[in-house]
């Protein structure tokens, strides 16, 4: 970027943290984003541009959303008994609005299940989930610090986690001989990793449903996680930001469950994210949660949360919307219904492609394997398959290394963003440009 | 696996574990009394009366109307509704261009027309809170300073260096002349951080100043400009009462000062606004905060920092169409100064009958008054007790100037916008009781060399440093809203 000073003038420094790159806006993950920005597809009006499957939205539920709101208009609600606008527009309790909280707690059961509680005055609010992670993070650990983290994760994490914290992510590599999952010796690996670099470990982060791989982690998995955080006596953050997004609610298993199982013992080591970013798909409306076992952290992190409130306008919208239990029911079922159907559409779409994917059960994406159509077995070969496939097949995915996968080859691909209509045209397109790899191969 | 508790500190970061949250002080005394026994007209007419909030609730009428009359203009009415899905799923963090579009407008307008602010430089964050702590970030390192003339918001202590790890050092403005900012001031202060080898990054002023309700005039702007430039550091101006000005002398932004001042060589990089709709518009809730930077640099860097704080679109939306209502605007704002007026006049009027002197001023939503007469000693114990006796006897919650860190005893911010009339006279009435009875008392007890109030004070005799005394603030979010027992 260009700073534009009188050359009179000697620059005055900024902050060491606004002048290095944590913000991490320079990796591949990005550049796709910007080729987007610049041909994006429209059916009418750009057939030939360049489609969006590198963003994880979730727009496939919104009419019912719409008719929410139609039917529950809030001209009826404001001044007749309830609350006023002006008393709305003065409320900046960091509490938040106790029946939003309600709400929230109860629509985070609901998706579970009903098969773990929560308690309204245990949640913390935030603008997104983004500010979550990095409040947490100021929370947990100090500068110099260290956060174990599985590969392959969400890009945004490099600055959530590390940008103006100051604190170290080491990676918990995972890879596909076992479906990437998170083994006990992984986690050995990154903590004497960790160690070896002079970093104190203070927390493991994990993501389930996972971004990017698209699966609920397992029961005995997430046991071992615990268990290995209560050993080493540091904190687990499980971001839940996906979990009204799996296809059946039966194979997601929240950590929330298994701490009830155990009678909350070791709880208050336990903070969970969560957002209606993904599930109601509002990532505009900036609706974060922070959910504590650990009652210091709750205080803190409300303090804190003073940075980054969600606006009194939109708690007051969604504490009746997700107090409407009717609502909430339908949506919750249908939503999941609508997501399976897109999934089980692009796994089929990809293969008679002849394309495989890790089996996901969960997400607005699924973990497209390409590794056979790699030159070269390395980052670089990935990086340059994800530039054909930008530029000439035309579709933004995020390749694995955005994620820190250690094993190139993979991709992650968005399928909740568009209509239907439209990942029938990306899927054409990717299973053209097999057929001519293939062809290319034989004329070899 | 042993028992192993969580609860050593050791296990949660220093951030979390310190005091930067500034909330652990005697200033709680106050918010516990009121919320303890917080005044209702019917339901509790002898509770403590909330004079410690910087709220502006004189206008929320003309709002409320607008808001019945433009049900397109909410993402959520049958006339709004076919915009929600874009609105929901727009989450790029330049923000909504109407919505800066019209924050640009509506920052033009309230200073007159007479400078113009570029939608491209405007950033958001979560309320006037966000934007001071990104502005930090962006601007200094940990162990770095800030100059900051005081009396000043206590909100700052923690914005400003809770988890930036960046210091305040306080430029010291006196009452001999008003608490105008003067040279010698900002080089004193300056000259001491060199000795103390700490690194001044920038000079942070609020303009219109918390607590004085003081507009700075274009001597001391041009003063400020030339002392930053020549030093090489950064200036912020909170501006976050700009529209709450209600008479002369007008309120001049450092933008006109940039923009207008020939006589004048700036580095426009060093310059930067802090902005926000909760106190003109009395918005507190919808978090609307701004960074407006003259520095490309500083605008790209908050923006992305900006991430972590963005306000919802559907305020977003929703201020877009109310700020760019022309007409409303400018109704809205010669309408609020005309009661803000009338209610200084009221208020100070009322003191002035009892012997209560307050600073002049002409802007902010509170007054600062002098009280130095009321003291035992010239000490800041002396004013805390004083504090504890307005609480508890008189029963009125206000801010005592320490926690302010002014340097002298005896100043109390007192706010008068956020309730109604009818609440301000019962307030002026426990105020005028309460003057007459120390009055009667002293003159009846001459021997005595005790002042009988003091007598009835429930005091926690501790002696506190006043750097000890950290505050929370009562404007910016905070621990327990008094807004939802206030209401009548």
């Amino acid at each position: 970027m260009g700073i534009e000073i009188e050359q009179s003038h000697p620059s005055v420094e900024l902050s060491s943290i606004a002048i290095s790159e944590t913000h991490g806006e320079n990796s591949p993950y990005f550049a796709g984003w910007k080729a987007y920005d610049e041909d994006p597809y429209h059916e009418i009006t750009n057939p030939s541009g360049v489609i969006q499957m590198g963003l994880a939205e979730n727009q496939v539920s919104f009419d019912l959303l719409e008719k929410y709101l139609e039917e529950n208009s809030e001209a009826s609600t404001w001044g007749k008994g309830g609350t006023s606008f002006r008393e709305n527009a003065l409320f900046q309790d960091y509490h938040g609005l106790k029946s939003f909280r309600k709400a929230m707690a109860s629509f985070m059961e609901k998706i579970r299940g009903n098969k773990a509680k929560f308690d309204y005055e245990r949640i913390v609010l935030t603008a997104g989930a983004t500010a979550a992670n990095e409040l947490l993070t100021f929370i947990l650990a100090n500068p110099g610090d260290a956060l174990l983290v599985p590969t392959p994760y969400y890009p945004g994490f490099d600055r959530d986690l590390r940008w103006r914290t100051g604190v170290n992510i080491v990676p918990i590599h995972c890879d596909s001989s076992n479906n990437f999952q998170i083994t006990l010796e992984a986690l050995e690996t990154a903590y004497k990793n960790a160690e070896s670099m002079n970093m104190k470990v203070k927390a493991v982060l994990i993501t389930n449903p996972s971004n990017p791989l698209g699966i609920a982690i397992q029961r005995s998995v997430l046991e071992d996680i615990l268990d290995f955080v209560t050993r080493k006596n540091i904190h687990l953050v499980s971001d839940e930001i996906y979990s009204g997004s799996v296809f059946s609610s039966h194979e997601f298993i929240s950590v929330a469950e298994i701490l009830e199982s155990r009678q909350y013992k070791d709880a208050e080591r336990v903070h969970i994210v969560y957002s209606l970013s993904k599930d109601l798909g509002l990532p505009g409306f900036r609706v974060g949660t922070i959910y504590s076992y650990n009652d210091k952290v709750v205080t803190t992190a409300r303090r804190m949360s003073s940075f980054t409130l969600i606006s009194s306008q939109t708690q007051h919208l969604l504490a009746s919307m997700l107090s409407d239990e009717s609502f909430t029911d339908n949506y919750i079922k249908i939503n999941r219904e609508r997501l399976r159907k897109r999934y089980d559409m692009i796994i089929e779409g990809l293969k008679s492609a002849g394309i495989e994917c890790l089996k996901g059960n969960a997400g607005l994406f699924c973990w497209m394997n390409m590794s056979p159509m790699l030159e070269n077995d390395t980052r670089e070969g990935e990086l340059k398959l994800w530039n054909e496939i930008l530029n000439e097949v035309k579709l933004n995915i995020s390749p694995g290394c955005s994620c820190h996968c250690s094993e190139p080859g993979w991709f992650r691909v968005c399928f909740a963003n568009m209509s239907e209509q439209t990942l029938e045209i990306a899927l054409k397109r990717i299973r053209d440009f097999m057929n001519n790899k293939d062809r290319k191969d034989i004329e070899n | 696996m042993g028992v192993m508790s969580m609860e050593q500190p050791q296990l949660l970061s220093k951030i979390a574990t310190g005091d930067g949250h500034g909330e652990t002080s005697s200033y709680f005394d106050g918010w516990k009394a009121y919320d303890k026994d917080p005044f209702h007209i019917t339901k509790n007419p002898q509770g403590v009366i909330q004079m410690g909030l910087a709220e502006n609730q004189l206008t929320a009428d003309l709002v409320q109307n607008w808001i019945m009359s433009n049900p397109e203009a909410s993402i959520c009415t049958l006339e709004g509704v076919h915009n929600f899905k874009e609105m929901a799923n727009f989450q790029d963090y330049h923000g909504l261009p109407e919505f800066r579009n019209a924050v640009a407008k509506f920052m033009s307008r309230t200073r007159g027309n007479r400078v113009t602010f570029d939608p491209d430089r405007i950033v958001m964050s979560g309320g006037a809170t966000g934007a001071h702590e990104v502005t930090a970030f962006c601007l200094a390192d940990p162990g770095d300073a800030f100059l900051v003339p005081t009396p000043y918001y206590p909100g700052f202590d923690r914005d400003l260096r809770w988890r930036t790890g960046v210091k305040l050092v306080p430029v010291i403005c006196e009452s001999s002349n008003n608490f105008k900012l003067t040279k010698q001031a900002l080089e004193e202060a300056y000259e001491k951080a060199k000795i103390d080898n700490i690194r001044i990054k920038g000079l942070l002023i609020t303009n219109p100043s918390n607590p004085l309700g003081t507009v700075m005039d274009r001597t001391t702007l041009k003063t400020v400009v030339n002392f930053i430039n020549e030093k090489r550091i950064h200036l912020i101006s909170d501006e976050i009462y700009a529209a709450t000005v209600f008479s002369h002398p007008s309120f001049i932004s450092i933008a006109e000062i940039i923009e207008q001042e020939t006589d004048i060589e700036c580095d426009r990089n060093l310059i930067h606004i802090v902005y926000s709709l909760s106190k003109d518009m009395g918005f507190p809730g919808f978090r609307v905060g701004i960074i407006y930077s003259y520095n490309d640099t500083v605008v790209n860097c908050a923006r992305k920092m900006s991430s972590f704080g963005l306000v919802s679109t559907q305020t977003q939306y929703l201020m877009a169409k109310m700020l760019s209502d022309d007409e409303f605007v400018e109704r809205f704002l010669a309408e609020s100064a005309k009661r803000l007026a009338l209610r200084y006049k009221v208020f100070t009027g009322g003191l002035i009958k009892v012997g209560i002197k307050c600073l002049q001023s002409n802007g902010g939503l509170f007054v600062w008054m002098d009280l130095r007469g009321l003291l035992k000693e010239a000490t800041f114990e002396s004013e805390l007790e004083l504090w504890r006796v307005i609480i508890h006897e008189v029963k009125i919650n206000v801010s005592p100037g320490v926690s302010f860190h002014c340097s002298e005893p005896g100043w109390f911010r007192v706010c008068y916008a956020n309730m109604d009339d009818r609440d301000v006279q019962i307030a002026l009435n426990r105020i005028r009781s309460f003057v007459m009875k120390n009055n009667k008392e002293v003159m009846v007890s001459d021997k005595n060399t005790k002042h009988c109030w003091q007598s009835n004070l429930r005091l926690s005799l501790k002696t506190k440093r006043f750097d000890d005394i950290m505050m929370s603030s009562p404007h910016s979010p905070m621990a327990h809203s008094p807004l939802v027992k206030a209401s009548t």
